[in-house]
């Protein structure tokens, strides 16, 4: 009896030190902030007030939106290995190269709509998983470690990407960007006016995303393969001793990180004004996931809510900028977060330590005091 | 787990503020609002985006912040500045652009090739808000001006000059990222020194590719790839690498070779003690653009449409400050003379 009252109050407990620890980090990171605007002579108070103001338009929350909807799949990618204990740097070089080869592959056909697409994003997971897989396969046949050769792998990713490009481009007359051949009409996936009196719509893969979040939490939490991974991720030696083959979950994981990375790319290929790779496609989303995992703590919904704080930081930079605020402050405070929040778990999980062994050994106290004075009776 | 978690912290805190201190140089020149304080005081509000880099680099956007900064003294116009993030979305660019005219700022100037898509989405957006893009033709629109150069041309007559001051018959060229625009400056420079000698070698090579767009703000990349350049042989290097430019002049320098600048005058603008290195540099006057633009614009007489700044217009060019090349101008400038008049067409590609 007493174990069922205990579970939902330890629970209970669990969950506000999982809030506590991002807060913290969070309120930490506002006074490092505030103290660098304090020396750099720029009035706290206002300028969390401009950004305020401007960060809540309807025009700028649905920019917001957007942006985190990226951001959030590839924090997925990242936490899919943390949770495995890999740890996948290369979830930007692998949503580029998937990114591209669906721009290409999308770009040379037409279908009906839903099955364009359909193929496009296939594609696009498909090359992402085959990316991670070399890294994967290295790991289980060389015992390379996955750090390194993802890095490695960024770093081939952009010149193989460069030197295709140059291939496969098509030049717009008078520009001096290049990119792949626009995707046709059938392959565009329609926005949502999700945001009231925005004049800006919500990506549409912004579903598929919130889909992906689901399927993270329940595959990892609810099957079978879930805690095989989870296991591996604890404790490697205990997961073979359970029967779990290791290389085999490396292998897998690896993939589906990689597979969730393809889809990274997607909201700006699909959802974008240009339906292509060009130029100046977006760069570097695979670090900031990684910033991302780590502050919503591989948790879907925590993480949602991490790539909402960042993408909005990333809009207020903006407007920083245009009222003469050095707009790096965002960095710094995202630095900040990182940093603190990974401090803050540190602590709260030593302080949850000392109050488990406090909790039994009172309750082991208690036990023996109940106990001592039947054994004097006797 | 833990120890994958600390090891990503670290590396990322690590990024995040080497990062943040890359984009000081431009953190520390604060944009300048004079209003007021020149004789003619005008009531129209300048807003100027930058691509990456931003004021600072010494080189491109410099030359744009020059031109604005004369304009501001001179017209009395009002300015602001804002400068894009590495690596950030299309939309990023239109919200920049759009927060600028929502604070009343008009015209806008779009600095650099990556604005065109989002300039033609703003563009539309407001039809009452004037737009100029520098580097860029391809975004049309009735509020739209691009304003053009002909790289190439100014590069046929630096090249031509690497060709004449060589002595060895082979020549470098270094370009920062390989993107089409930079290969408008190959294309002049390599057809301008096989003008001069057929035989010549010219050894070219490109820092970074992109999205890595490190190769135009890392001398440390310019002056290794002019170095080996040097060491095959090479008397003379040219650089379109921004702010790797400096490295490049470094090397020079340390192989006793020669060096050629480049967008702005560099002998003026680089570190003295590479000063006697540079033979010429290949103007290409972004500030004469930018100036021009906004005098249009005070003057109520915005046109759309393409404007190229050719060796015609003097929009390019080449500097003879330091006085190495005073032996050769009269050669120059028969080429120069030739190409206006039409008798040789430079390649852009």
């Amino acid at each position: 009896m007493s174990v069922a009252t205990a579970a939902p109050r330890v629970d209970l407990r669990r969950l506000g030190i999982t809030i506590a620890a991002p807060t913290l980090a969070i309120v930490f990171s506002l006074l490092i902030t505030a103290l660098i605007l304090i020396s750099t002579g720029d009035p706290v108070m206002s300028t969390l007030d401009q950004v305020w103001a401007y960060g809540k338009q309807p025009r700028v929350i649905a920019l917001t939106v957007n942006q985190a909807t990226t951001y959030y799949l590839s924090a997925l990618a990242v936490a899919i290995g943390f949770r495995m204990n890999l740890f996948n740097i290369g979830v930007d070089g692998q949503y580029r190269l998937a990114a591209f080869a669906a721009a290409v592959v999308g770009s040379s056909f037409e279908l009906p709509k839903p099955l364009h697409l359909f193929v496009i994003v296939l594609v696009a997971m498909l090359v992402g998983a085959m990316w991670a897989g070399i890294a994967a396969v290295l790991k289980v046949t060389r015992g390379v470690s996955e750090v390194i050769s993802t890095i490695m792998l960024n770093a081939i990713a952009t010149a193989l990407i460069a030197f295709m490009l140059r291939e496969v481009a098509v030049e717009v007359a008078g520009s001096n960007n290049i990119g792949t051949k626009p995707i046709a009409e059938s392959g565009a996936l329609p926005g949502i006016p999700l945001i009231p009196e925005s004049p800006l719509e919500v990506f549409g893969f912004i579903v598929v995303a919130a889909l992906a979040g689901v399927a993270y939490t329940v595959v990892l939490g609810r099957t079978r393969f879930g805690f095989d991974l989870r296991a591996t991720g604890h404790s490697e030696s205990a997961a073979v001793a359970s029967g779990v083959n290791v290389r085999r979950m490396v292998i897998v994981s690896m993939l589906l990180s990689g597979a969730v990375a393809g889809l990274v790319g997607m909201p700006q290929l699909l959802g974008g004004a240009s339906r292509s790779y060009s130029l100046d496609f977006p760069a570097g989303l695979g670090f900031t996931g990684i910033a991302i995992a780590l502050l919503g703590r591989n948790n879907a919904l925590g993480m949602a809510f991490s790539a909402l704080l960042f993408s909005f930081l990333d809009a207020s930079s903006i407007i920083l900028d245009i009222n003469d605020i050095s707009k790096e402050i965002v960095l710094i405070m995202q630095g900040t977060i990182v940093l603190s929040v990974v401090v803050a778990y540190e602590l709260v999980r030593r302080y949850s330590i000392v109050a488990e062994q406090r909790r039994v050994s009172r309750q082991l106290a208690e036990e023996q005091a109940s106990a001592r004075p039947k054994e004097v009776s006797t | 787990m833990r120890r994958v978690t600390t090891l990503a912290a670290a590396i990322l805190a690590g990024a995040l503020v080497l990062t943040s201190c890359g984009g000081d140089d431009a953190a520390e020149t604060t944009p300048k609002d004079d209003t007021g304080t020149s004789a003619a005081a005008s009531d129209i509000k300048v807003g100027l985006a930058y691509d990456i880099g931003g004021r600072g680099d010494q080189s491109f956007n410099d030359a744009a912040a020059a031109g604005l900064d004369k304009a501001a003294e001179e017209f009395g116009v009002e300015t602001k500045e804002a400068e894009a993030s590495n690596g950030e979305p299309e939309s990023a660019k239109e919200e920049r652009l759009r927060a600028l005219a929502s604070a009343g700022f008009n015209p806008i100037i779009a600095v650099g090739f990556a604005y065109s898509a989002s300039v033609v989405t703003v563009a539309k957006e407001l039809p009452d808000t004037q737009f100029a893009i520098i580097d860029d033709s391809a975004a049309v629109g009735d509020n739209i001006a691009n304003l053009l150069f002909a790289e190439e041309q100014g590069s046929f007559l630096v090249g031509a000059a690497a060709a004449l001051k060589s002595e060895a018959g082979n020549i470098g060229f270094v370009g920062g990222v390989d993107v089409p625009l930079i290969h408008k400056f190959e294309a002049g420079y390599k057809a301008g020194a096989e003008a001069v000698n057929p035989d010549i070698e010219v050894q070219i090579k490109y820092l970074t590719q992109p999205p890595d767009f490190s190769g135009f703000g890392d001398p440390a990349k310019g002056k290794t790839a002019a170095a080996g350049m040097f060491d095959n042989g090479a008397d003379v290097v040219y650089q379109a690498a921004g702010g790797s430019g400096g490295g490049v002049f470094e090397a020079a320098k340390d192989a006793g070779g020669f060096a050629i600048g480049v967008d702005s005058d560099q002998y003026n603008t680089a570190d003295p003690a590479v000063q006697d290195v540079i033979i010429t540099s290949m103007l290409k006057k972004v500030d004469v653009a930018v100036y021009d633009f906004l005098k249009t614009v005070t003057e109520d007489n915005f046109t759309a449409g393409p404007l190229t700044y050719d060796l015609e217009k003097d929009g390019v060019g080449y500097s003879t400050s330091g006085g190495q090349i005073d032996d050769i101008t009269d050669k120059l400038e028969e080429y120069k003379e030739q190409i206006i008049s039409g008798e040789i067409t430079v390649p852009t590609e």
